[in-house]
């Protein structure tokens, strides 16, 4: 559906993208994750026809898009990080001209305009002049304009941008309504955003990816099964310091205690720690532990893993 | 039915001009000073006796200057608000080429440069109770307000595609424009040939003098439909070079 070939951009002599290759199959929902100016945005531009690469080649659908970017443009739905609407308009006069300016037909945009509006969840603003709706609405009303012409790509810019968390779900549950229908491209430097609604990362780093993958892929990149939480309960004055049980645990390499903020388990004698390893030391850490007389409330891999995945890419990157 | 995109672009931008304070202050000042004009020239004690067809020639060249400082209003915000309020990108990612984007946008300023210019018309008729003047000489002179607003609007078109703030598409739009004007002036005072270059150049003058006769040149409307379109091709070429940037 997409192919990029050694596309980069400049500006005068800065380079704010590339180079960058990949290929996107129809019907996939990818995210490009990365921090703020690492060239999200350009990339997506360039994709949805908004911006020149300076080299390299990028098709859309087999649409070349200096080529032929009206034929890229019919295919693909776009959310820029600021939905562009016109304030004095009223949300349904807006969709409908977006619709138009697509190439819809003045029928078919009657008729989608209602569905759309149904989709988004913003029939009862459908009168409001766009410039007196709420940041979630406002973005809601972006999605809708995006979607209008039925578009094979739906490119969306930071779609969680400025919502609040009850906005940021909605919008999760739109995103994954969508991914029926479209092949979705994401940029977020939001990483649960990213996570829960792609079925595959590309991240991004100084213009250039740096790693990409399913979540599950990037994780075992960085080997994050090696890290773990284990919450014990000391057992009696016999058994060692539990810390101390963990670090003699062969291929163990390091052990921190976790903060108060995450000592929530509701046993004030339970104490969680970090633990860090040469390979999986679930079950010897835990056997460890219970031959040493401590109870193991509760043993997971590290919780927020995709962020220590994209910081240590980042760092690495950096380093 | 597909609708064109000129038409599209047109039918927005008009509505917004309803819509919004902009398009009625412009309209009422353009008016209001019509009006006061007018009276000053026509009706108030320091008016001198004038014949009826001097009165409407004097009417039709104060609503020339009024006519194209409503033009520069009205166009300046066309593109520039585009850019700065994010919505350009919008236009810039459809499939609708920058002819059409500029064409839609310059007719839709037009045809309310249109109404508010028509909406003076009750000054012709108020001197047509008194005295006695000519329907064509209205016409003709109406003819040319909005030709003459035209070529003001297709250079505030290409002004506002320069950049993306109003203050310096005004400023670049009334340099240019006073500029056009003052070549007549120009012209008064230069040899020839430069003296020829210039008044056949100058947006007022020798080219608007027979509308306010009454008085149809063709080689007058030429100019007018050339200028314009001499800036809208510029502000197209302008639109090109800036939508991949």
């Amino acid at each position: 559906m997409v192919e990029l070939t050694d596309v980069t951009k400049y500006y005068g002599r800065k380079r704010a993208l590339g180079p960058v290759s990949f290929e996107i199959d129809r019907g996939n929902t990818v995210g490009f994750l990365g921090l703020n100016g690492v060239g999200k945005t350009t990339l997506l531009k360039i994709l949805a026809c908004g911006l020149r690469p300076s080299s390299g080649t990028v098709t859309v659908d087999g649409f070349d898009v200096l080529r032929e970017p009206h034929e890229v443009r019919k295919r693909v739905g776009y959310l820029p990080e600021l939905p562009p609407v016109y304030g004095d308009m009223p949300v349904s006069d807006y969709l409908a001209f977006v619709g138009q300016l697509k190439g819809m037909s003045r029928e078919r945009v009657a008729k989608r305009v209602p569905e759309v509006e149904e989709y988004a969840r913003i029939s009862e603003v459908r009168d409001m002049p766009t410039r007196h709706l709420s940041q979630g609405y406002r973005q809601r009303v972006g999605v809708a304009q995006a979607i209008i012409h039925e578009p094979e790509l739906l490119i969306l810019d930071e779609p969680t941008h400025d919502l609040d968390p009850v906005q940021i779900m909605e919008m999760r549950g739109m995103i994954r309504r969508l991914k029926d229908s479209h092949t979705i491209l994401i940029s977020s430097h939001i990483l649960p955003e990213i996570s829960e609604t792609c079925d595959r990362l590309l991240i991004l780093n100084d213009g250039v990816i740096i790693a990409s993958g399913t979540e599950a892929e990037l994780g075992e990149k960085l080997l994050m099964s090696r890290h773990m939480a284990v919450t014990v309960r000391a057992g009696g004055d016999g058994a060692g310091a539990p810390r101390d049980v963990i670090a003699a645990v062969a291929g163990v390499t390091g052990v921190e205690r976790a903060g108060d903020t995450e000592r929530s388990s509701g046993d004030a004698d339970a104490t969680t720690y970090h633990v860090e390893g040469e390979a999986d030391l679930r079950a010897a850490v835990c056997r460890a532990l219970i031959e040493a007389g401590h109870d193991v409330l509760t043993l997971r891999r590290a919780e927020r893993e995709l962020e220590r995945v994209f910081v240590g890419l980042v760092g690495g990157a950096r380093a | 039915m597909r609708t064109g995109a000129t038409g599209i672009i047109f039918r927005r931008e008009f509505q917004a001009y309803v819509r919004s304070p902009m398009g009625y202050i412009v309209a009422a000042v353009v008016l209001l000073l019509d009006g006061l004009l007018f009276y000053s020239t026509a009706l108030g004690p320091d008016a001198g006796e004038l014949l009826s067809g001097e009165v409407l020639r004097v009417f039709f060249y104060f609503a020339s200057g009024l006519t194209s400082i409503a033009a520069v209003a009205l166009s300046v915000r066309l593109i520039a608000e585009e850019r700065q309020t994010g919505t350009q990108l919008l236009l810039d990612t459809s499939p609708i080429r920058d002819w059409e984007i500029v064409l839609g946008k310059f007719l839709s300023a037009l045809a309310f440069l249109s109404v508010i210019t028509v909406a003076t018309l009750y000054i012709p008729l108020l001197i047509l109770v008194n005295g006695k003047i000519a329907v064509g000489h209205i016409l003709i002179g109406y003819l040319g307000l909005i030709l003459l607003g035209g070529a003001v609007l297709s250079i505030g078109v290409f002004a506002t595609a320069l950049t993306r703030h109003q203050l310096v598409a005004v400023a670049v739009a009334a340099v240019i424009t006073g500029v056009m004007f003052l070549l007549w002036q120009l012209s008064q005072i230069v040899g020839s040939p430069l003296s020829r270059v210039f008044a056949a150049l100058a947006i007022h003058g020798r080219h608007f003098n027979g509308f306010m006769a009454g008085l149809l040149h063709l080689r007058d409307v030429v100019y007018y439909v050339a200028l314009t379109y001499f800036f809208l091709l510029a502000a197209t070429r302008v639109m090109e070079a800036k939508r991949w940037e």
